[in-house]
């Protein structure tokens, strides 16, 4: 059973990481218009570089 | 609690036409949020962009496609009404958002945070879970220990972090002596974190982290739906003393705040000003616009001798006024108590999920103190006399109830934002399945409230180039619409010479050597029109007549007759002259019809309606509507509407149209049905889960189980809503 002094570690860990980018994105707002981020990618805006 | 009222102060400038068309102050915030019910693609949200980004003042521009909203960053030189020009020009309809409705509905903080605490507990409850399945799956001895250790450890601060909104709420209850659903909540997820700690310092079998983990999970997902739908009360009567007219002209020029004037003083009203105080006509004519106060379409000549009330708009002449009312007498300031006394007469509705808090809050308590009673009678056990008493709290605890009314409400005004209903109040879509009477107001709600030319294709052009140039001399609404018209064929303005408007008459000018005139028939003569008419004069030549019409607003036939159809009555109140309010009565096939009305009477009729026991939809936009509005049982009003009447309505229709009417009250009887079918669910699930706790037999397992089935099967029935 001394595998789990890894393999809980890493669980945490790994959720751990999932949880922290959710915090990111919530921070950079990327989760205020699903819809629109979808139809945007349509645009022929941007297209060569980023919006500034 | 959910209805609680929060009255605050409007934040300067508003978006309100009459606030910025009285005081012409700039905007003095710099972010605007518009809503644009009528876009549906990227091709939308890129033209939008552009046209208000190529805007002058215009900082930054972004569309929301999922809320259908623009937030608009600005330097302070633009207005909400200039940047709903521009994107009506770029052939979207948009309407300005009040600051209250975004908070509520938009990404704020709470939202935020909630968001976040969401993602902590669920974080936390799928680790602890998956450590659990071990223990439940036959762990042993110190590998149990361990893992209910570890599981402690993540769920103690998780929870900690997570239910702080719980336990703020359940403490705010506690300490004015009240019970609200927060009360059993915290008091469960607390009595199992410590009961599993000191279970797990003593090696027990059973830890309930994980139970705790996902009550405080499921019931956030809960909080966090209702939280976007949350009720916006504000008061409408502050609203209405915004509209009052700040400063009044006195005859010699100098300006005076309204509260400084006295009765028998003498005042000064150009054309374009509103009048800032009830009086009496002394001198000059002029026409005024009372469709604010009356719903009257047409503005009214006025000469020496008429009484005036306050917020009536003066349109073509100067007028002096001898002041017979001002401040808290003036019928502006009746009409804000009227609201105020319908605002707090209407009974507070109380939802169906605070109905069932009130009898199940205690009942959970009730039960739970029996089974440690009981327990501790019959064993002797302290230890297992808590523990049962903690299985009982964390089963019975509401977890499919906190989801029950939040998803439904959800799923019911996502659908019904995308036909162009915002749904203001958390509790209207109840309310709303309870209407079988709808009371409509006619202009501005059944017809556009502005009047429309009829066919010009039976004059002559010349004489049209004539009225075209005529017309645009006069800011009166019915050369306005002339204007459009005239303008729409084509047709370039006549040389016209010595315009000039003579007030309450019409315009005059000279054309070829002769004089031209356009307006009253009395002043122009012709043949009398019955209808809403304007009349050409050309010299010597027989007059022509422009007839006018007030457009039906779209949908209004289909409206009528679905709420028809669907068993509805249908009544018509309007402050407009009989003639017009009956003849909009014929076409739409209405049958039961007042008009007249002043807004009291208006009130009144609701109050009767109310009184034998009927339930109210009123549908209305202008001041004369609030009291009404205030007063019914649930109310609806065009975005077009007047803030005041906006702020009282519990719905407000975004788009043009309408047609989505009757299918909002099908979709409301259909979410309050599905509420009492997760009630009935949750309740299901209680009467099998409880008797097994209360004998003892509620393993951590059984309650995991329990708790995400219902929960699941509740949102899944809500989700049946959004089907179409």
């Amino acid at each position: 059973m001394n595998v789990l002094a890894y393999l809980i570690p890493v669980s945490l860990t790994l959720g751990g990481l999932g949880l922290a980018a959710f915090f990111w994105a919530v921070q950079g707002r990327q989760f205020e218009d699903p819809d629109g981020d979808g139809q945007r990618i349509l645009t022929d805006e941007f297209d060569d570089r980023p919006k500034p | 609690m959910a209805g609680a009222q929060t009255v605050s102060a409007r934040p300067g400038g508003g978006a309100s036409a009459a606030a910025i068309e009285l005081a012409k102050v700039a905007q003095t915030w710099d972010d605007i949020v518009l809503a644009l019910p009528s876009i549906h693609c990227g091709g939308c949200i890129a033209s939008v962009e552009r046209a208000l980004e190529a805007t002058p003042g215009v900082r930054s521009a972004r569309v929301n496609l999922t809320l259908k909203r623009a937030s608009i960053e600005t330097t302070g030189q633009v207005t909400a009404e200039q940047l709903i020009a521009v994107v009506k020009a770029a052939g979207y309809q948009a309407h300005s958002l009040e600051r209250d409705v975004l908070d509520a509905a938009g990404s704020d903080q709470t939202g935020k945070g909630l968001l976040i605490r969401l993602a902590v507990s669920g974080f936390a409850m799928m680790n602890v879970m998956l450590l659990s399945v071990a223990v439940w799956s036959g762990a042993q001895d110190a590998t149990r220990d361990m893992f209910h250790w570890i599981s402690a450890a993540i769920a103690l601060p998780a929870i900690a972090y997570a239910a702080q909104p719980f336990f703020v709420s359940a403490q705010a209850a506690l300490r004015v002596g009240r019970l609200n659903m927060d009360v059993p909540i915290s008091l469960a997820i607390v009595l199992a974190c410590l009961m599993s700690v000191y279970e797990t310092t003593q090696h027990g079998d059973h830890a309930y982290f994980d139970a705790a983990l996902s009550l405080t999970f499921f019931l956030l997902a809960g909080r966090f739906m209702d939280h976007r739908t949350r009720s916006v009360a504000r008061s409408a009567a502050q609203e209405l003393t915004a509209l009052e007219v700040p400063r009044a002209l006195l005859q010699n020029g100098t300006s005076v705040a309204v509260a400084d004037l006295n009765i028998g003083d003498i005042i000064r009203v150009l054309p374009g000003m509103r009048i800032p105080a009830d009086g009496v006509i002394c001198d000059g004519a002029s026409e005024v616009d009372r469709s604010l106060l009356t719903g009257e379409t047409m503005p009214a000549a006025v000469t020496s001798g008429t009484a005036l009330c306050t917020g009536e708009l003066n349109l073509t002449g100067p007028l002096e006024l001898r002041v017979t009312a001002a401040g808290s007498d003036s019928s502006l300031h009746r009409l804000a108590d009227l609201v105020a006394l319908a605002e707090t007469s209407k009974n507070r509705y109380t939802s169906l999920a605070d109905k069932a808090a009130r009898i199940y809050a205690p009942m959970v308590h009730i039960l739970a103190a029996a089974a440690f009673a009981g327990w501790y009678w019959a064993s002797g056990d302290l230890r297992l006399a808590l523990n049962v008493a903690v299985a009982v709290l964390i089963i019975t605890c509401p977890c499919a109830l906190g989801l029950a009314v939040p998803a439904v409400a959800t799923a019911a005004s996502g659908r019904l934002y995308r036909q162009g209903m915002l749904i203001k109040n958390a509790t209207a879509l109840e309310r709303l399945a309870q209407v079988d009477t709808v009371v409509f107001d006619k202009t501005g709600t059944l017809t556009m409230g502005q009047p429309k030319v009829e066919d010009l294709s039976g004059c002559r052009r010349s004489d049209l180039g004539v009225a075209l140039a005529l017309a645009k001399g006069s800011g009166h609404p019915l050369a306005c619409s002339l204007v459009a018209g005239i303008d729409a064929m084509g047709i370039a303005g006549a040389d016209v010479s010595d315009i000039r408007e003579v007030p309450g008459y019409g315009v005059e000018g000279r054309w070829q050597g002769e004089t031209v005139r356009l307006g009253r028939m009395a002043w122009v003569g012709g043949r009398k029109s019955d209808r809403t008419a304007t009349y050409l004069q050309l010299g010597r030549d027989a007059s022509v007549t422009f007839e006018f019409s007030d457009a039906l607003r779209d949908g209004a036939e289909q409206a009528v007759r679905s709420l028809g159809a669907a068993g509805i009555d249908v009544v018509l109140l309007s402050g407009d002259a009989p003639a017009a309010v009956g003849n909009i009565a014929d076409r739409l096939g209405i049958k039961a019809w007042g008009a007249e009305m002043l807004p009291a009477d208006k009130a009144a009729r609701i109050a009767a309606l109310r009184k034998t026991g009927h339930k109210v939809l009123m549908v209305g936009d202008g001041l004369n509507d609030t009291a009404a509005l205030a007063g019914a049982h649930v109310s609806m009003s065009p975005a077009s509407a007047l803030d005041a009447a906006r702020v009282v309505s519990d719905i407000v229709l975004l788009g043009n149209s309408l047609e989505p009417l009757a299918e909002t009250l099908q979709v409301a009887r259909l979410a309050t049905r599905r509420i009492k079918e997760n009630f009935a669910i949750a309740a299901l699930y209680n009467l099998i889960a409880v008797p097994i706790a209360l004998a003892g037999f509620a393993t951590p397992l059984a309650a995991a189980l329990a708790m995400s089935g219902s929960s699941i099967s509740v949102s899944l029935n809500a989700l049946r809503l959004v089907r179409r």
